[in-house]
C-alpha cells in the first residue's frame, strides 16, 4: 500500500463516517457513541500483529498488555451495545396489554 | 508489514478478510443509525470483527501464540463479565473505560514498534509516534472521565496554571516524538518520554472537567482513540485498521461537535474553561423560596391534569427510576392524561442516556420529544414534573448573561401550569448554579429518591381509584 493509497482510504473512510452519523436521530446517539466505540476495538488485530512480532521481554510484556486492552476494547463494546439496542428492540413493540405488576 | 514479505496466498486471504470486515463495520454502524435496524447493525459489526481476529492468527510471520491467545481470552473472559452485569444507569463510564482500553492498545502497538526499532522509515515512524501520543492521552483521559462517572473522583480537581501545565506536557511528549523519529531505534528512552508525557497529558486535561461536561469528553476521547488506531494502521499497513479507526474519528467528531452544540459551547470552551469557575457569585441573585409539596398532593394534581410532561435527568438515573416512573405514567394515560417526555440533548451524562433509560422501562418512541418538538408544548401542559434535571430547566440561561449557562438551549418547563421538582435534596445542579425554576411561585419541591417517590406517586394515583 503505497503512501497516497493509503491517504485516499483515509479521505474517503473520513468522509464515510461523518455521512453515515449525520443523519442519526439523538436518541440513538449513546448507542451509536457504544457501537463506535466496538469498532475502534480493531486495534485487537494490530495489537495481534504487534505481540506476534515482540521479541525483548519489554515489548512482549507491552505487546501482552495491547492484547488484553484491545481485546477488552472489542469485546467490552460488543455485550454493552448489544444490551443497548435489545431494548430498543422490545420498546418498539406496541404497549403491551400483560403489564399486571 | 511485516520485515519478511508474506506468502501470496496467506497474504492475500487476510487482505480479502480485512477488505470484508470493513465493509460490514460500515454497513454495520449504518444500520445503527437507524432505530428499526439498529440491533442488526451491531451484530454485522461483530461478525466483521470474528473475521478480522481469526484471520489475523494466520498473519505470516507471527511468533508468541500462547501469549496472543492468553491475551486475547483474558481480555475477552473480563470485559464480557463486566460488560454483562453493569447496570443501565453506568453505561456511561463503561464506555469511557472499553474507550480508554481502545487507546491504551493503540499506544501499546505504537510502544512495540517503536522500542523494535520501527522497519516504516521515518513516515512509519511518524505515524506510529502520532498514534502512540493520541492513544495515551485518550487512555489516562478515559480513565479519569471513568472515575469521575464511577464516583471514585469527587470533586474536579483545579490549580492555577493548569493550561500552560497542559501545553508544557505536550510540548515534553512532541519533543520527544521529534527526537525518537530523529533517531529510530535509539535505547528507547525518546519512546518512554513521549508515552509517559503523554499519559500525564491524558491527566492534565481531565481533571479540571466537570461531570457535566463528560459526555463531550467521553464523545471526543471516542474520537481519539479511533484516529490513534487509524494511525497504528497506517504504521502497520493494515487498511481494516485505518478505515476503521477513521470511520469512528470523523463520526465522533461529528457526534462531538453536536454535543458541545446542544450546550451552546465550544469544545475549546468545554475543554479549557472550568465549568462554574467564578460563576457562583455571578448569577446568585435569585429570589424566593422553596415550597415543597407532599407526595399524594401531587399524586391528585396529576391525576386530573389534562396535560403532564415529564422531563427527566441525572437524578432519574442515579436513583434508577425509570420503571416506577412509566409505572406512573401509564396509570395517568390510563386516566386519559397525555403523558409526554421531553428530552434535553444533553440530559444525563450521554446525548441519548435518558433515551436509553426510558427504552429499557418501555416507553414508547412516540411519547419522546426532544427540545424542538416539544419545547411549545409546555405552554399547554398542565404540570410538568422534572425528575432529577437540573441545569436544562434552569430559565437563567435565557436571561442572566453573567450565568455561565447563559445562552444555553433549555426546556421550557417554567412556562407549564404547575411544575413539580423531584430532588433529593436542596443543593445546586452539577455546574453549581442556583436554579431559578425552583423558586417559581408555580413551582413545588418533592423532595426525596426519584424512586421513591415515584412509589408513592403511584400509590397516591391509585388511592383515587
Amino acid at each position: 500500500m503505497t503512501g497516497i493509497v493509503a491517504l485516499y482510504i483515509f479521505m474517503l473512510a473520513a468522509f464515510t463516517g461523518y455521512e453515515v452519523i449525520s443523519r442519526v436521530p439523538v436518541i440513538l446517539h449513546t448507542p451509536l457513541m457504544s457501537g463506535s466505540n466496538f469498532v475502534h476495538g480493531i486495534v485487537l488485530v494490530g495489537a495481534m500483529v504487534a505481540l506476534g512480532n515482540a521479541h525483548s521481554p519489554l515489548e512482549k510484556t507491552i505487546g501482552f498488555f495491547g492484547v488484553l486492552l484491545a481485546a477488552g476494547n472489542a469485546v467490552g463494546g460488543y455485550v454493552v451495545t448489544e444490551r443497548m439496542l435489545e431494548m430498543f428492540k422490545s420498546s418498539k413493540a406496541p404497549r403491551s396489554a400483560p403489564r399486571e405488576r | 508489514m511485516p520485515a519478511t514479505p508474506a506468502p501470496w496466498s496467506a497474504g492475500s486471504l487476510i487482505q480479502a478478510s480485512y477488505f470484508v470486515t470493513a465493509v460490514l463495520f460500515i454497513t454495520g454502524l449504518k444500520r445503527m443509525s437507524s432505530p428499526v435496524s439498529a440491533r442488526s447493525g451491531i451484530i454485522w459489526a461483530g461478525a466483521g470483527m470474528l473475521v478480522a481476529t481469526l484471520v489475523t492468527f494466520a498473519y505470516p510471520g507471527l511468533s508468541n501464540y500462547p501469549l496472543i491467545g492468553a491475551a486475547l481470552v483474558l481480555g475477552a473472559a473480563l470485559a464480557w463479565w463486566s460488560g454483562k452485569r453493569v447496570a443501565m444507569t453506568n453505561m456511561p463510564q463503561m464506555i469511557a473505560l472499553y474507550n480508554g482500553m481502545g487507546g491504551g492498545a493503540a499506544a501499546s502497538i505504537a510502544a512495540v514498534e517503536l522500542y523494535r526499532g520501527g522497519s516504516g522509515g521515518a513516515v512509519g515512524t511518524t505515524l506510529a509516534v502520532v498514534g502512540g501520543l493520541i492513544g495515551a492521552v485518550s487512555f489516562s483521559g478515559s480513565a479519569i472521565a471513568f472515575a469521575k462517572l464511577q464516583g471514585l473522583i469527587k470533586r474536579s480537581i483545579r490549580f492555577p496554571g493548569q493550561q500552560i501545565v497542559s501545553l508544557l506536557l505536550l510540548a515534553a511528549a512532541l519533543l520527544h516524538g521529534v527526537l525518537e523519529v530523529a533517531h529510530p531505534g535509539g535505547s528507547g528512552v525518546y519512546v518512554t518520554g513521549l508515552l509517559i508525557f503523554a499519559l500525564l497529558l491524558g491527566l492534565a486535561m481531565t481533571l479540571p472537567i466537570g461531570g457535566a461536561d463528560m459526555p463531550v469528553v467521553i464523545s471526543l476521547y471516542n474520537a481519539l482513540t479511533g484516529l490513534a488506531v487509524a494511525f497504528e494502521g497506517f504504521a502497520l499497513h493494515n487498511a481494516a485498521m485505518i478505515i476503521a479507526g477513521t470511520v469512528v474519528g470523523s463520526a465522533g467528531t461529528l457526534l462531538t461537535q453536536l454535543m458541545a452544540k446542544a450546550m451552546n459551547r465550544s469544545l475549546g470552551n468545554v475543554l479549557f474553561s472550568g465549568f462554574g469557575e467564578g460563576s457562583a457569585a455571578g448569577g446568585g441573585e435569585v429570589s424566593g423560596s422553596l415550597k415543597p409539596i407532599e407526595a399524594s398532593d401531587v399524586g391528585v394534581m396529576l391525576a386530573f391534569a389534562q396535560k403532564v410532561i415529564v422531563v427527566p435527568g441525572y437524578g432519574m438515573a442515579v436513583a434508577q427510576a425509570q420503571h416506577k416512573i412509566w409505572e406512573l405514567c401509564q396509570l395517568l394515560i390510563d386516566r386519559g392524561v397525555t403523558v409526554r417526555f421531553a428530552i434535553h440533548p444533553v440530559a444525563g451524562r450521554m446525548p441519548g442516556h435518558m433515551n436509553v433509560l426510558l427504552a429499557e422501562a418501555g416507553v414508547p418512541y412516540d411519547l419522546i420529544g426532544d427540545l424542538e418538538e416539544i419545547n411549545g408544548e409546555f405552554d399547554t401542559a398542565d404540570a410538568a414534573l422534572v425528575i432529577g434535571a437540573n441545569d436544562v430547566v434552569n430559565p437563567v440561561a435565557r436571561t442572566d448573561k453573567s450565568s455561565p449557562i447563559y445562552g444555553m438551549p433549555i426546556l421550557n418547563a417554567d412556562r407549564a401550569q404547575n411544575v413539580i421538582v423531584i430532588k433529593r435534596g436542596q443543593g445546586a445542579g452539577f455546574s453549581g448554579i442556583e436554579n431559578a425554576l425552583f423558586y417559581l411561585d408555580n413551582t413545588r419541591m418533592l423532595y426525596g429518591d426519584a424512586q421513591k417517590v415515584g412509589s408513592e406517586l403511584i400509590a397516591a394515583v391509585k388511592a383515587l381509584g
